[in-house]
């Protein structure tokens, strides 16, 4: 009992020195990412990374005043690797999840892709509200987040549950549903392709955390208390200032409203 | 030549004796009891575990699933039943070309899986949804319940067909030539001497593919048919809780013993006057 107590206090007190220290004294934040996740962060012909990532963590890193050097690593070992320390933190479109929250801390989310409706072109629909969609039919993917919303809050309009995002489409596409609603990543593609051209996004982001998640942050080690709030409060002022927007309009082209 | 469904009486030398059981039960009386322990064990097992919360929540929607696959399977299976007439008459034909056709049909509709036909009649017909509205027809291929009971439709017909065929061929060839020597013409030969027998012969296969669509009929829920198994992956996608594939086991198994009882009256009542011997 006692040698616990003791091992604990002894844990906590590195801990804390740890993560003082790794802020203050190196003034240099080393960044793990995978390297092969495009437009998050990748690797060009020239074996640079490049990314939205990587711009956004060296424009984070500007921010709070340090310097911002890459690690690649693999996504098996992305966690492990900043347990061992060979990194101080994960940017590597790593979404938050209570199971991660067990082993890392996270930041504040600093992207998230928003779920949307989709139309034909020719639906003259723009409002999406339950109240606008009474009565017709929006498809989504079975057993998804997309779906579990509809069935939640659209309860006038007829749900079609599908069993893959493709199918949606197809029938989007065939007429015989009015709507669907997926996460704007996973229909970005298809509204460019020839089948896709028949459709486009309505206006107006679905990105309620209680249905579609809580986005992707930063990981840290759990005592590295001081690195989350220097990270935080740059995230917050890139978020102010407009860059974060910005940096993902320009990685993410389909995120820009029409 | 036809099963009546009766046991034939047991011809042996001596009185039977009771077949005997463990622990010197009679047999039937041993196994009724068994039966008995087993379900007790499963209650016992299976009631303290039930997920109230997802019985609560969704046994409306079951219920209101188990209605639609009714739908489903009634229409389709009615619907194939008249298709199959013909079908068999064609594949009966001495016109060469006319079995052709019919043996093409069937083989194809038996040959491959029903999965694929939904999923042909259903996403083929969407990519060219605009000649089918040209046509007049999309506001009937634009329902995924209406594809699915089309698709169903042919499909059983075929197996009926097939079904009908093998019980025509069974009836004696004197049943034909009584009637033509009695001066009936074709068609009421066909339609009042071959085809009540026919019907006869075919009541049990007939059941057979009742039941097997029935339980087929889940495939519809891939192409968003909220019959009960779509509703049953509804209920599993939210809940998480694999219960709700067991209820799902559960109407099923319940729907198709009431089918099968209910063929089991019908049979009886059809075929009383063909037990002569007891």
């Amino acid at each position: 009992m006692t040698f616990h107590r003791f091992a604990v206090a002894a844990l906590a007190t590195f801990g804390l020195a740890a993560g003082t220290a790794s802020v203050s004294a190196q003034d240099t934040v080393r960044i793990g990412t995978e390297g092969a996740y495009p437009p998050y962060n990748f690797t060009d012909s020239d074996g640079n990374l490049v990314g939205f990532e990587i711009d956004l963590a060296n424009a984070i890193c500007e921010e709070a005043g340090v310097t911002c050097e890459f690690v690649a690593q693999d996504w098996d070992g992305i966690i492990p690797a900043l347990l061992a320390s060979r990194y101080d933190a994960i940017m590597a479109g790593m979404s938050i999840t209570e199971e991660r929250m067990e082993v890392v801390d996270f930041t504040r989310m600093y992207f998230t892709t928003p779920a949307r409706f989709i139309a034909a072109k020719d639906s003259g629909l723009t409002e999406t509200t339950p109240e606008a969609l009474a009565g017709l039919t929006i498809g989504a993917q079975s057993a998804t987040i997309h779906a579990n919303f509809l069935e939640d809050l659209y309860g006038d309009s007829d749900i079609r549950p599908y069993p893959t995002q493709d199918e949606v489409n197809l029938d989007l596409a065939a007429g015989r549903i009015d709507l669907l609603l997926a996460d704007s990543s996973a229909t970005a593609d298809w509204l460019e392709t020839d089948d896709g051209s028949c459709c486009m996004y309505l206006p107006g982001d679905y990105t309620d955390p209680e249905y579609f998640g809580n986005g992707v942050g930063i990981a840290l080690r759990q005592e590295d208390d001081e690195l989350r709030e220097t990270l935080n409060a740059a995230i917050t002022a890139l978020e102010a200032d407009g860059t974060i927007d910005a940096l993902a309009a320009e990685w993410f082209p389909f995120l820009a409203n029409e | 030549m036809t099963d009546l469904g009766a046991t034939p009486p047991r011809v042996s030398p001596a009185n039977p004796p009771a077949e005997r059981g463990p622990f010197g039960l009679d047999k039937p009386l041993f196994d009724r009891l068994l039966v008995a322990a087993i379900i007790l064990v499963l209650a016992a097992w299976i009631i303290p575990n039930i997920n109230w919360r997802l019985v609560d929540r969704y046994w409306f929607r079951y219920l209101e699933g188990i209605a639609v696959t009714f739908q489903l399977v009634l229409i389709s299976v009615g619907l194939g039943a008249a298709l199959s007439l013909p079908l068999a008459l064609a594949r009966l034909s001495k016109r060469r070309w006319l079995t052709g056709i019919a043996r093409g049909y069937i083989t194809f509709f038996r040959g491959t899986p029903l999965l694929a036909q939904l999923f042909l009649l259903y996403y083929g017909v969407g990519q060219f949804n605009d000649a089918f509205e040209a046509i007049g027809l999309w506001w009937f291929f634009r329902e995924p319940l209406y594809v699915a009971i089309l698709t169903f439709t042919l499909n059983t017909a075929a197996y009926q067909a097939e079904i009908m065929r093998g019980a025509i061929g069974s009836l004696p060839k004197g049943q034909e030539e009584a009637a033509m020597a009695l001066g009936m013409s074709r068609w009421p030969i066909f339609f009042k001497v071959i085809l009540p027998q026919a019907y006869i012969v075919a009541l049990r296969p007939l059941g057979n593919e009742l039941i097997l669509m029935i339980k087929g009929s889940a495939i519809a829920s891939i192409v968003t048919v909220l019959d009960l198994m779509g509703i049953t992956s509804l209920a599993y996608a939210r809940s998480f809780n694999f219960q709700a594939f067991f209820w799902a086991a559960a109407l099923y198994l319940i729907a198709v013993e009431a089918v099968r009882r209910l063929w089991d009256v019908l049979e009886r009542r059809l075929t009383r006057h063909l037990a002569l011997s007891h």
